[in-house]
């Protein structure tokens, strides 16, 4: 216990430290965080009037962005599997930051669902024997099961496996492998019961379609992926973390399947639609073309549409790939294309025209908005903090001290700057020199 | 339906509700001011549903939304919990032959009703369809307004919950704040119900309402005949619909719903389906009868029919 708390207290004494661009970067994180909790307070006092949504279209922004996150928490397994099933060293060195990108995605998928309730302060009723949650029968009490599961599973294991690095101990395998195991078909999971959350609605027929759940898997296995190569870029130019060109290929390929399967099972579905030409093309027509006048979402669709087709071509072309800008660029059209036909692309025209026939254009109001970027600052507020912690300890650079009591800090910067990086590399380590260590009684 | 045996059923959550209360209580006693931490701001979070309520605690539930609501709208309120009748299922027909698109039933449903009057929320959408297309919704005129109904080579078509025997809605509630009664009337525990929407998003008939805001309801307007499970002022954040009166048609003698009973062309007929003299039954076995998208199998126990 004394060693969970000491350890507990070097995290915290970690996170505090860094560099000036570090300081900026949680300060503007937590700046807009604290405008999200403002606007939630609003929206606790007037009720969801200041969001949007209506009778009509009764879920928007907020059940958009919950969708396509689960999908960045879930693709966590595509670094889990080459690492854990196949044993592949480079992604084995990698995977935990998959696995505390998924614990981030999912703490927002949890506020974006709690921020969408009518009722927040009835929260409890959901929790089982002390409320009612209505299992099986309802697919959301499935919902909140697999992923506080996926939660509690990749916390466990993340949180295991960085205490014992931090002790200089060998993380016990026996434990560690088949809770790994286990998290792949969890992932799995939270995003096939999310997909069945909507397919089985008999009465919207736009997600009452079987391809629903496979199609979700693969737009997740791109978007969460390309996010992580992002991270895996910004990682290895400022901090010390060193990430090999080989892992992100990988990644990279992976990518390019899933996003062939995601474009192939998409004209599927169009091709459904369109040719067999019942009435259950007007949301389909509506999201690509427009109904009656009514086009909100066309311009975003065709973007991702661009953006989804572009980055698949850079992916499959082995030069352009290999080529880590335009692999960038790749990452960035995946994940922002996958983000408007995942979510707003997929939602909305569930609900339009609606089971009337009635059309009501939904776009987020600016305080719905205001709310989700406040979501999405906590969550890259934990995602910051959890690599602040994680990647010193990976390094070596933030462990128990000798004393076996207090903790000794090396990285004291985390975000270097290009001089900071070169000096690094060179050897003249001059933050070696400033190496801190605590105490209890420090 | 509240009966001892349910209760001791229960009687694990309760005790672990206790410890939850407490928990929350220290939590709470510390988060709100201490005029608004009166007694019924906790009753009410802590309150059951319904369903799981015994005497003593659904008499206590009613007594206190009785005296909040007297109190808020200035007259004296009753909240009744009227169960179901033995031996009866509503059923609800409308002649489409006849209906004329004045919207009487939608008014006199909002009076009825409660109904929030700002944001508006109505439980019956009337629609303006063609003649030569029939029911094809996506002609339905949702917001006609002509200088007099009905108009030439159109019919209008009534849609509000139609109490289904296979409901959709009430299968996806994460919490079971919604169910269907003996009687086939499909209702909501607006103290349990926490607002997700799942159930509006799976009703094919967009019989379904939310209460975006608290809504507004003039004290001169409000009814104070009310239902627990119908036409009681509802809380914000909370899914609200059609019950077919259910502080009308559970009384004995019971009463039409407010829309059958406004109807000026007789074109809403409502009774009991398991009554082989009834009304409702007569015209379920000798006129030409649709239920609304058949294909869902949600065995509406609202009938269209075409009397002329």
């Amino acid at each position: 216990m004394k060693n969970i708390w000491n350890f507990y207290k070097g995290t915290i004494a970690v996170t505090v430290r860094g560099s000036a661009a570090y300081y900026c970067w949680v300060a503007f994180l937590l700046a807009l965080m604290v405008i999200g909790v403002i606007t939630y307070i609003v929206q606790l006092n007037d009720g969801l009037i200041i969001t949007n949504m209506r009778d009509q279209v009764s879920w928007g922004f907020y059940i958009s962005n919950f969708t396509f996150l689960v999908g960045v928490a879930a693709a966590a397994v595509l670094l889990v599997i080459p690492a854990y099933v196949y044993h592949w060293k480079p992604i084995k060195e990698i995977a935990l930051l998959g696995e505390l990108l998924a614990i981030s995605a999912i703490i927002m998928c949890l506020l974006f669902v709690t921020a969408d309730l009518g009722r927040p302060d009835r929260f409890w009723h959901l929790i089982p024997f002390v409320g009612i949650l209505n299992f099986p029968q309802s697919l959301l009490a499935w919902d909140v099961m697999v992923l506080n599961l996926y939660l509690t599973l990749n916390l466990v294991i993340a949180v295991y496996y960085l205490y014992n690095l931090y002790y200089k101990r060998v993380p016990n395998k026996n434990f560690m492998t088949p809770l790994l195991l286990l998290s792949i078909p969890a992932a799995i999971s939270i995003h096939t019961v999310t997909a069945f959350l909507y397919n089985g609605l008999a009465a919207r027929p736009f997600w009452n379609a079987s391809i629903l759940a496979p199609r979700f898997l693969a737009s997740a296995f791109c978007s969460g992926p390309a996010f992580m190569i992002l991270i895996f870029f910004l990682v290895r130019k400022y901090t010390r973390f060193k990430i090999t060109d080989e892992a992100i290929q990988k990644i990279a390929e992976l990518i390019a399947y899933a996003m062939f399967i995601n474009l192939f099972l998409l004209g599927a579905e169009i091709f459904k639609e369109y040719y067999s030409d019942t009435v259950h093309l007007a949301p389909m027509q509506y999201l690509l073309q427009g109904l009656h006048g009514h086009n909100a979402l066309v311009p975003w669709i065709w973007t991702a549409m661009i953006f989804n087709v572009t980055a698949f071509m850079i992916f499959l072309i082995p030069d352009t790939r290999r080529n880590n800008t335009a692999l960038v660029f790749g990452c960035v059209l995946i994940f922002v294309g996958v983000y408007i036909e995942k979510g707003m692309g997929l939602v909305i025209p569930g609900f339009v025209p609606d089971v009337l026939h009635e059309i009501y254009e939904y776009v987020p109001s600016g305080m719905e908005m205001m709310i989700a970027i406040g979501i999405w600052a906590t969550g890259l507020f934990v995602f910051t903090m959890l690599l602040r912690v994680a990647i010193p300890i990976m390094n070596g650079d933030f462990h128990v001290a000798e004393d076996g009591v207090g903790f000794q800090i090396s990285d004291n910067l985390f975000f270097l700057r290009k001089s900071d990086r070169e000096k690094d590399i060179n050897g003249s380590d001059e933050n070696a020199t400033a190496t801190s260590e605590g105490s209890d009684s420090a | 339906m509240c009966n001892e045996s349910s209760h001791d059923k229960h009687a694990f959550r309760k005790s672990r509700r206790k410890v939850l209360k407490g928990l929350a209580a220290g939590i709470g006693a510390l988060a709100l001011p201490a005029t608004n931490a009166s007694a019924s701001v906790w009753e009410a979070f802590f309150q059951k549903n319904f369903r799981e309520l015994n005497k003593t605690e659904l008499n206590q539930v009613l007594a206190r939304l009785e005296g909040e609501y007297s109190k808020e709208y200035g007259k004296q309120v009753t909240v009744k919990a009227t169960l179901p009748i033995e031996g009866v299922k509503y059923g609800y027909g409308l002649d489409l032959s006849r209906c004329i698109g004045c919207r009487r039933c939608v008014y006199g449903c909002v009076e009825e009703n409660n109904q929030s009057r700002e944001p508006e929320i109505q439980w019956i959408r009337v629609m303006q369809l063609d003649k030569e297309k029939g029911v094809d919704l996506s002609h339905a005129e949702h917001y006609y307004n002509p200088p007099e109904v009905p108009q030439e080579g159109k019919f209008y078509m009534p849609v509000q919950c139609q109490q289904c025997e296979n409901p959709p809605c009430t299968k996806v509630c994460p919490v079971q704040a919604t169910w269907k009664e003996n009687d086939g009337i499909v209702v909501v525990d607006y103290n349990w119900c926490i607002g997700c929407r799942y159930c509006m998003a799976a009703c094919p008939y967009s019989a379904r309402h939310f209460n975006w805001a608290k809504g507004k309801l003039p004290k001169e307007e409000m009814n104070p005949d009310t239902h627990y499970l119908g036409n009681r002022p509802r809380p914000v954040g909370v899914v609200e619909k059609c019950t077919f009166c259910i502080q009308r048609t559970r009384e004995q003698p019971g009463r039409y719903p407010a829309c059958a009973e406004v109807c000026p062309v007789g074109a809403r007929k409502f009774g009991n389906m398991l009554d082989p003299k009834s009304e409702i039954r007569y015209l379920i076995e000798n006129k030409r009868v649709f239920i609304f998208k058949e294909d869902l199998n949600t065995q509406p126990k609202f009938f269209y029919f075409y009397a002329t």
